[in-house]
């Protein structure tokens, strides 16, 4: 066992949900020629854009309450140690307990001890980001726990085997025809009948689901605020699971990241306004549920809070990298990303896909050289910053992502195709001369870029460019030489 | 304390030592020159006055949006009318009624009333067709009430959940604009549900359906002028 000095570390990974396999271009590449994939994100994206605008329209004081969200969740990550000693107090104050997890491994066997410790060898789950990033469910399984999502969209990509390509609406991948293939071929007791009208398939989750919410011994919930000042918690939801979930069991066991505490219970006046506008385009979302400790008579008896490190400590380290932790995750940043709309999210690799992703997971995962797959997500981005006018909190995403390309650059070991590149770049810009020697093999350029005036396929180095766009064939002269053509006496 | 939790407990301390020592140690390197000044530059108080017409009118509107069906009266007296044709209407034969709503509320209905106290089980809940509650606050800007379990005229929160169909009467001095408004005369030491139309879920290519866990009915009667 090694010595922990409790210096800023960075996430444990055991099922590889912060870190895919594939660098995000080739990852894209693939997704990039699903068109049933880019019809189906289209479609969605396109419909939440649209509501958002309208509902966000509505908001006179809206600026003025994203500045508030960010000074709130600014003034946050500066007392966060405080504030969670004071959510501790608060709610072992009210009857539950308070559990500390440095890594995903130790959350998994906090809340695996836990549910062994009722008894019960199934569980009913509210969507949570958190047992997500930590694979909560493979580990219950190995365990013998059998766990339930019982949210719609993670249902359908639980009952499908798929991963979650999006974090408000982890299935925004399918749509209504493929998730009624999913019904159909997954639920032993739905009805053959069953149509692709949405309704439908919303009220066959509704039956597949129902018996299980009445007899549950043990929920298992995240937490979208925790308030400091009284120990309550909160969960933003649509569908009435959450409300099941947080309700019926004897056992709820609630597993958040250290950056969900919020000073006081005032602030949700801010973050109930800034989150439901932001995320499903909506007013306000169908259910809110807050809980303090324990209720006698009312919910779950027993209640434990689970608070989650597993990197969050090594973003935090970060001055401005911090910001990516005032996330409240509405999801608005990759409804309007470009990028997003095209691939979606499973290119990403990490659960947490997006402009926010692309600058979140890199930093809760470190990038460990050039080689790290997710080096290549803050690269995801045309910079154009419709993510930043999105964002409710005002996280300055494309400044993060600049940051995390030159943090991505740095952990070059040993040179790669782009330091190869920018040194000959700079060779040959130290003096006139060399420059003037090098317009020249541009020349050369016009030769393989051939009739098509597209350069395709160029050696290493520049092969990393041409590997992910084509080059357009260099002008017949250059700058300097049109110059020297045209007046030539002053060159 | 056996040994076995003795070495559990030892084990808790030190993990919440370790992370809260790499936190103090992340912040220290991490924080800003300057302290944060939070900014609350936004309206605390709504373009409607509390109770107002004006603000139920908004009320109505936003409810009605999001597939609540609001039944106004004018007064508490004609509540219970409001009420028994909701409740003919859906062909509810039984309601179950948080232990201190107003006995009134149901005057005229024949079906069967259960009162929850002591406790009715899920299965009970699960076989009662309606729930009458009143609700803590409304928000005419969102559409919402808020249920504070606390309040014996709204009760525990199994009951206004497994039921199909949810009736709040909602009183005029209730209503307020905004958000703030809202926030500011709740007590969150017991639990809070906020409710904005019947369950509904946006998980299908990001368009709202109504009708997935919670109670797929949900009618409002609006107190006031």
């Amino acid at each position: 066992m090694t010595t922990d000095l409790g210096m800023p570390t960075v996430a444990s990974d055991p099922h590889g949900h912060l870190r895919g396999t594939e660098s995000f271009p080739e990852a894209a590449h693939r997704a990039l020629a699903d068109t049933q994939l880019r019809r189906n994100l289209g479609h969605a994206t396109r419909t939440i854009r649209a509501k958002r605008a309208a509902v966000v329209g509505e908001v006179d004081d809206w600026e003025e309450l994203r500045r508030a969200g960010e000074t709130i969740k600014a003034d946050t990550m500066a007392r966060l140690p405080e504030l969670l000693v004071q959510l501790e107090e608060q709610v072992t104050a009210r009857g539950g307990v308070v559990h500390w997890a440095r890594d995903a491994e130790e959350a998994n066997r906090i809340v695996v001890d836990l549910v062994r410790g009722t008894g019960a060898d199934e569980v009913v789950k509210v969507k949570s980001m958190a047992t997500q990033e930590t694979g909560l469910n493979e580990a219950l399984e190995a365990a013998g726990v059998a766990a339930f999502e019982t949210d719609l969209a993670e249902l359908i990509v639980q009952l499908s085997h798929d991963r979650p390509s999006h974090f408000l609406v982890p299935a925004i991948h399918r749509n209504r025809a493929e998730i009624r293939e999913i019904f159909l071929r997954e639920m032993p007791d739905v009805d053959p009948s069953l149509t692709d009208e949405p309704r439908r398939l919303a009220m066959a989750a509704r039956a597949h689901l129902r018996r299980k919410f009445l007899t549950a011994r043990v929920g298992i919930s995240g937490v979208n605020f925790a308030v400091a000042e009284s120990g309550t918690l909160s969960v933003v939801e649509s569908e009435g699971n959450g409300r099941m979930c947080l309700t019926l069991p004897d056992t709820l066991i609630t597993v958040m990241g250290v950056e969900k505490v919020v000073p006081t219970w005032r602030d949700l006046e801010v973050f109930l306004q800034l989150l439901p506008r932001s995320s499903t385009g909506e007013r306000m979302n169908p259910y809110t549920s807050t809980w303090t400790g324990v209720t006698p008579g009312d919910g779950p008896q027993t209640f434990h809070l689970v608070l989650l490190d597993n990197g969050r400590s090594n973003v935090l380290a970060s001055p401005d990298g911090r910001q990516a932790l005032h996330c409240i995750r509405c999801s608005a940043c990759l409804n309007v990303c470009p990028v997003y709309e095209r691939t979606g999210g499973h290119a990403y690799g990490s659960i947490y896909p997006g402009p926010i992703g692309a600058v979140l997971s890199p930093q809760l995962t470190g990038i460990s050289g050039p080689d790290d797959v997710n080096a290549s997500l803050p690269y995801a981005s045309s910079l154009c910053g419709a993510c930043f006018d999105a964002c409710p909190v005002r996280i300055d995403i494309p400044h993060l992502l600049v940051q995390q390309r030159a943090a991505a650059i740095d952990a070059h070991t040993r040179p790669t195709a782009q330091d190869a590149t920018m040194r000959a770049m700079a060779l040959a810009m130290t003096t006139p001369a060399r420059f003037r020697l090098a317009e020249r093999a541009l020349g050369l350029g016009r030769v393989l870029a051939g009739r098509k005036q597209r350069i395709t396929a160029l050696p290493w180095p520049m092969s990393g460019w041409t590997n992910a766009r084509d080059l357009p064939a260099p002008p017949p002269e250059t700058f300097r030489q049109w110059w020297s053509r045209t007046h030539g006496e002053d060159a | 304390m056996n040994a076995r939790e003795a070495g559990d407990a030892a084990q808790r301390s030190s993990t919440r030592e370790i992370v809260l020592a790499r936190l103090r140690s992340a912040r220290e390197a991490g924080n800003p020159a300057t302290p944060v000044v939070v900014t609350r530059e936004f309206a605390t108080r709504g373009r409607l006055a509390p109770g107002t017409a004006e603000v139920l009118d908004r009320l109505d509107e936003t409810l009605t949006d999001y597939k609540a069906t609001v039944h106004r009266v004018g007064s508490e007296a004609e509540v219970a009318r409001a009420v028994l044709k909701v409740l003919v209407d859906a062909a509810a034969a039984a309601v179950v009624v948080p232990p201190g709503l107003p006995g009134a509320w149901l005057d005229g209905f024949d079906g069967k009333v259960r009162r929850d106290g002591p406790p009715l089980s899920v299965v009970d809940l699960d076989t009662t067709d309606a729930v009458v509650t009143a609700a803590a606050v409304a928000i005419a800007d969102t559409g919402t009430f808020v249920l504070a379990a606390a309040a014996p005229d709204q009760g525990r929160r199994a009951i206004t959940l497994v039921p199909d169909h949810h009736v709040c009467v909602i009183r005029a001095a209730d209503v307020v604009c905004s958000v703030p408004e809202a926030v500011a005369r709740l007590d969150p030491s017991s639990p809070l549900t906020f409710v904005s139309g019947p369950s509904a879920t946006s998980d299908i290519e990001l368009d709202r359906v109504e009708g997935v866990h919670g109670p797929r009915r949900l009618d409002v009667v609006l107190v006031g002028p």
